[in-house]
């Protein structure tokens, strides 16, 4: 016993870096972000300008619920302006939280333990904000009870089960609900070693209480990890029909450049590019400032530049089909939508669309690109304008010249339309970095797992 | 029922610092005839559960069912609110619009299991559990860290202080130590 005093570990493997050599470095390496003296200039200055930003929803959703929807740019023929397109550029975001967590979980890609957490807290601060849009579009979100969910009420009336805005109530709120239950019952070990670290009494009990008094038995692992398995293998089909219930909104109806077969996987599709550059655009400055090397490798870069570059090229076949079928249709409607969508008033944002979402991300076919952060994350930021923008593409020129000439009109967003919208960002931010402030941003005990102890003589 | 006089003992503690050597202990343990012991470790060790006699769960089988359920209450209440309680002629389609019925059903069969899978999980492990004797030891609280810890419980039928604590010396452990109530 006398000589077996530090335990001798193998190299670690490759989806770790080499500065990480043991179990208690990888432990203090992540607690020590939360339980540290020196929160980061970097923190504090993102705080705030988050803070700053929430102030469009603090100030802009009170005003929306005094004015009414009017306050937004809306008008008679585009009924559904940017709150339907933040709301889907949110929800789109969300989704890599959930691809990263569940699907490379089971696909055994175990370069996914580094991202998996924050990925997935991210999923759950995007859908939040998302819902903000259609709980403020009803213009009272205290009615919306009776007209969202079905429950029964004094005036005997339920709610329309024909209709794709109910699926999507119910895909979007068991989305949010089964996310939070997967995001903490990862987070639950890790925070039984935060709860054994702190040095506070406030502290201990807040994290104890939040730990559940996990020990770690090995019974208890054993049956946690068949629960993650089996909250993996449902949450994965359960974030492929969230966005295909997102796009039936529009493909169930009948308006040109909406009624389309191909909008479910295209919209999936897109919601994994959007996540994750999301993913990326929060990760390469965090590694940078928490010195997360280790964990989040050159590896790890190139993995997600490739998934990026993949999906990408899914989202431009779906633009190349769209166009194709609206020729080959033959309606005169469809083929009007096209090439107005090109050459319309708004033909100039189509045109960035195409260059932010398909021609800039060609560069990750490039390895020096895919390896260099700041690159990297320069083509992150194209990618979140260009899912932005096809949303906006989608929404407002299918709808703004529909079948009568007579009730074209153009779309103007108001001042409110962007208080609110940069509002939800700043509502992401505040939440994201309290997040990164109080808990384990990557989960210690899969990271452990990477690392293999040998045998000590 | 008369009230057991408590064992001043929770059971007897071994430490070992990496997760070969807990899961030869465990072996040995388990082939010594010991039955109720557990094993602490900071990540989850694989076969480890299974060395010191742990049991399959019916969990999947309950989320299954649950499912099922889920899924039967989803188009059930999409029947009956547009076909029995509320029918309303919407655009020419039948009160029972089987297609429409399946999103709604789908996302209450993903509800239900995964609710299923996450409680059931935790109700099966008997958590949350805010005092357990384990936490007594000095050393535990690095068992969410770095340490592994064999525990043989004062419960079990074989144990006895000096013998049980013996047989754990023998297994080359770092220390033994004695877990209070």
């Amino acid at each position: 016993m006398s000589e077996a005093s530090k335990t001798q570990y193998k190299k670690p493997v490759d989806e770790l870096g080499s500065g990480q050599t043991s179990y208690t470095t990888i432990t203090d390496k992540i607690s020590g972000v939360v339980f540290t003296k020196h929160t980061p200039i970097f923190w504090f200055v993102s705080f705030a300008l988050g803070f700053l930003l929430l102030h469009g929803l603090m100030v802009g959703a009170p005003y929306l619920i005094y004015e009414g929807t009017g306050i937004w740019g809306l008008n008679n023929p585009v009924g559904w302006g940017w709150a339907i397109i933040n709301f889907v550029w949110w929800i789109g975001i969300g989704h890599a939280g959930t691809l990263i967590s569940a699907v490379l979980l089971l696909f055994r890609q175990k370069w996914r333990t580094s991202i998996n957490r924050a990925a997935e807290a991210m999923t759950i601060f995007a859908v939040l904000c998302a819902m903000q849009f259609p709980l403020l579009h009803t213009g009272r979100p205290w009615l919306a009870a009776y007209w969202l969910l079905p429950y029964p009420n004094s005036m005997a009336m339920w709610v329309n089960f024909r209709s794709p805005l109910i699926w999507d109530v119910f895909a979007v709120s068991t989305y949010l609900t089964v996310s939070l239950v997967f995001w903490y019952v990862g987070l639950i070990p890790d925070l039984a070693s935060f709860r054994d670290r702190a040095k506070k009494r406030f502290t201990q009990i807040a994290f104890g209480m939040l730990s559940l008094g996990w020990r770690g038995s090995a019974f208890h692992w054993e049956r946690y990890e068949l629960a993650s398995l089996l909250l993996a293998g449902l949450s994965t089909p359960l974030v492929l029909s969230v966005h295909s219930v997102v796009s039936f909104d529009f493909a169930t109806g009948i308006i040109p450049g909406w009624h389309t077969t191909i909008f479910p996987p295209y919209f999936v599709a897109g919601a994994i590019f959007a996540g994750f550059a999301m993913v990326l655009t929060l990760m390469i400055p965090l590694r940078r400032v928490y010195g997360f090397y280790d964990f989040i490798t050159e590896r790890h870069l190139n993995n997600m530049s490739k998934v990026m570059l993949a999906s990408g090229l899914i989202v431009a076949y779906g633009y190349l089909m769209e166009i194709f079928i609206a020729q080959y249709s033959g309606s005169i409607w469809e083929m009007y939508m096209m090439r107005n969508r090109m050459g319309g008033p708004y033909g100039n944002f189509y045109w960035m669309l195409i260059l932010c979402n398909i021609a800039v991300p060609q560069l990750l076919w490039f390895r020096y690109f895919r390896l260099h952060p700041i690159w990297l994350w320069f083509i992150c930021q194209f990618i979140n304008v260009g899912m932005w923008l096809e949303r906006f593409i989608i929404v407002v020129t299918s709808l703004h010249r529909d079948y009568l000439p007579s009730s074209w009109d153009m779309f103007h967003p108001t001042i409110w339309d962007a208080a609110i919208y940069i509002g939800t960002i700043g509502l992401f931010t505040v939440l994201f970095f309290l997040f990164i402030r109080g808990f384990p941003m990557i989960s210690i005990h899969e990271i452990r797992t990477l690392l293999k102890p040998g045998k000590h003589k | 029922m008369q009230h057991e006089e408590q064992s001043p003992y929770y059971g007897v503690m071994a430490q070992f610092d990496n997760p070969d050597d807990i899961l030869a202990a465990a072996k040995a343990a388990f082939a010594a005839g010991y039955r109720k012991l557990d094993a602490y470790s900071p990540l989850p060790v694989h076969g480890l559960a299974d060395a010191i006699g742990y049991k399959r769960t019916r969990l999947p089988w309950l989320v299954f069912c649950m499912g099922i359920i889920g899924a039967i209450a989803g188009y059930g209440l999409c029947y009956w609110v547009s076909v029995i309680d509320y029918p309303l002629n919407i655009g020419g389609r039948p009160f029972h619009s089987g297609p429409s019925f399946i999103p709604v059903t789908f996302e209450l069969t993903i509800l239900f299991s995964a609710m299923t899978a996450a409680f059931g999980m935790l109700i099966a492990n008997g958590l949350p559990q805010p005092y357990h004797p384990v936490f007594n030891v000095a050393n535990f609280a690095r068992a969410s860290s770095d340490l592994f810890f064999l525990c043989i419980e004062a419960e079990d039928e074989k144990f006895d202080m000096e013998e049980t604590t013996r047989f754990l010396q023998s297994l080359n452990p770092q220390e033994v130590s004695q877990v209070e109530n």
